[in-house]
């Protein structure tokens, strides 16, 4: 009874509430610093939104000098690059996740592949940028020529081509886990009834793990959307309607990074804002659909 | 005079240097129960999962000696065959969560892509549940997720889909250790079933139930086979003072 009464004090009490309180507040700055990004977005768009309201949606010119804004050539460039890129990268991070998480998780190839991976997502974006510019673009130029279509070299495809480099250690890293995870003793109860590697893989192992490799997909995708330096350096900055995937054009975030200096006028900078609002708001929402589908995945 | 099914010869096993399983050599009589008993760490359960040869699938595991399946080595065959003639059940029930009650049974077809007509599906699926004395339990359920059961059904449901493929052999890595006493024995008696069409190897650590269960024991302790015996002589007349302080409980 002695010994609990000079153990026990209330000064540790209140170390453990105010500790719990310090955590609190400082998850509350995240939130309230999310929630600020929005407000202000919205706030410097609205000169925007009031002058242009729904045709900055569906108007396909975009020209500042006569004072035009419409913002549908950037909306079709961003969605047709960050879905090319995944389409692109989707063998590429799958396959990776398989072979590390399931057919070599160790050794010195597994080894050196699992670093590269994840320094590939570690590497400055202006890098990449500076890699497809000077590699890239020459080969597309090539392919183009072959194609007979116009040989710009930078475009909407040599963009998608750099952003599914640099976003296949999203999508295989996640699966790498996940394939990982899947329980031993479901693989081994399909080894027992005589499968090989590969029915483990198509009949365990992904369907086990499909809502979470669809995760990936969309961390991936979340990524490409966003990225701006790579895609600014090879898209071919033109505001025009993209006609095919070998035309060059811009996306929400390269039209940004590229103009955001020259917005000389209220509504210019206003416009400029109200893309990075639209891009915010398609991120979330990917992210959000992400979350939906996954929900009904693992309800099933 | 009963025929031989299995056997090893000076059979080893390692997981890289460790050395698990110790020179065994053991005949195993066909439609025969054989109980393999021993302490935890003794080797027992990788001497069973070098039968239908899943002990290399671990990596760094390896084997050395003969096992031998109708006098023909195991380990001349494709492990994938040689796993499509001996069937396992493991210690904790495995159903695949994604399948129906109906699809697990008929899974070993499934993953090996054979493909059979609904009628030979319906087949199957009816006559490896009544086998594994799951049918009158699941019959209007079969559509159901087989995670719904309860961990006995569960089981059952495990040797429904190892017994689906009509192996030689059966083995059971203490297939009664996850499950309650009323589970267990009706396993038990399942196995007395079982016996009939199939030879049953099954590992425990449980005395009692190799006693109950089966027709012959083997002993195994520190990786070595120590006694293999008639059931009944092995644990009235243990010839090994090993043995008998094992099943008079001097250690476990």
């Amino acid at each position: 009874m002695e010994r609990v009464s000079k153990i026990f004090s209330y000064g540790k009490i209140r170390t453990e509430t105010a500790f719990k309180r310090t955590l609190v507040i400082i998850a509350l700055v995240m939130v309230v610093i999310t929630l600020g990004i929005f407000i202000t977005l919205v706030v410097h768009a609205m000169p925007s939104i009031k002058a242009l309201g729904f045709s900055f949606f569906w108007s396909r010119t975009w020209d500042p000098v006569s004072n035009v804004y419409g913002a549908l050539p950037f909306l079709v460039g961003t969605l047709l690059t960050s879905f090319l890129a995944l389409i692109i990268s989707v063998p590429f991070s799958y396959a990776i996740a398989i072979y590390l998480g399931e057919y070599k998780p160790s050794g010195w190839l597994s080894g050196l592949l699992k670093n590269i991976v994840e320094l590939v997502a570690a590497v400055p974006s202006v890098i990449y940028g500076f890699w497809a510019l000077v590699v890239l673009v020459p080969i597309v130029r090539a392919l183009e020529a072959k194609l007979g279509v116009a040989t710009y070299g930078v475009g909407i495809f040599t963009s998608s081509l750099v952003l599914a480099v640099m976003i296949i250690p999203y999508a295989a890293s996640l699966g790498r886990e996940l394939i990982r995870m899947v329980p031993s003793a479901l693989k081994e109860g399909a080894y027992s009834l005589g499968a090989t590697r590969y029915e483990v893989l198509k009949h365990v192992i992904l369907p086990y793990t499909k809502s979470g490799l669809f995760a990936g997909m969309l961390l991936s995708l979340g990524r490409a959307l966003g990225e701006t330096m790579a895609v600014t350096m090879v898209i071919g900055n033109t505001s025009i309607m993209p006609k095919s995937i070998f035309d060059p054009g811009n996306t929400m975030a390269s039209v940004i990074a590229n103009e955001f200096t020259e917005a000389d006028r209220s509504v210019y900078l206003a416009a400029l804002i109200e893309l990075a609002l639209v891009l915010f708001l398609v991120t979330v929402l990917v992210n959000i659909l992400g979350k939906m589908i996954i929900k009904r995945f693992s309800n099933e | 005079m009963e025929s031989t099914i299995v056997s090893s010869r000076n059979f080893n096993a390692y997981f890289g240097t460790n050395h698990v399983v110790k020179n065994v050599s053991m005949d195993i009589p066909k439609n025969n129960i054989i109980a393999v008993m021993g302490p935890s760490g003794c080797g027992k359960t990788t001497y069973l999962r070098c039968i239908n040869r899943m002990h290399e699938l671990i990596p760094g595991a390896s084997v050395q000696g003969e096992m031998l399946l109708h006098d023909e080595d195991l380990y001349s065959l494709n492990p994938i065959l040689v796993r499509l003639k001996i069937g396992m059940v493991f210690q904790r029930p495995n159903p695949f969560p994604n399948l129906s009650i109906y699809d697990n049974v008929i899974a070993g077809y499934k993953l090996n892509g054979f493909k059979l007509s609904k009628k030979e599906r319906d087949e199957i699926v009816e006559h490896s549940l009544q086998k594994a004395a799951l049918w009158n339990e699941v019959k209007d359920t079969l559509h159901k997720k087989g995670t719904f059961l309860s961990g006995g059904q569960q089981q059952r449901l495990c040797i429904a889909r190892a017994i689906a493929m009509e192996p030689e052999v059966l083995l059971m890595d203490e297939p009664t250790s996850a499950l309650d006493p009323i589970s267990t024995s009706s396993i038990e008696e399942l196995m007395h079933e079982l016996k009939k069409n199939y030879t049953l190897v099954i590992v425990t650590h449980n005395m009692q139930q190799a006693a109950r269960v089966s027709d012959k024991t083997a002993f195994f302790f520190l990786g070595e086979l120590v006694e293999y015996n008639d059931t009944r002589e092995m644990f009235i007349n243990p010839k090994d003072s090993r043995t008998q302080n094992y099943i008079t409980g001097r250690f476990s």
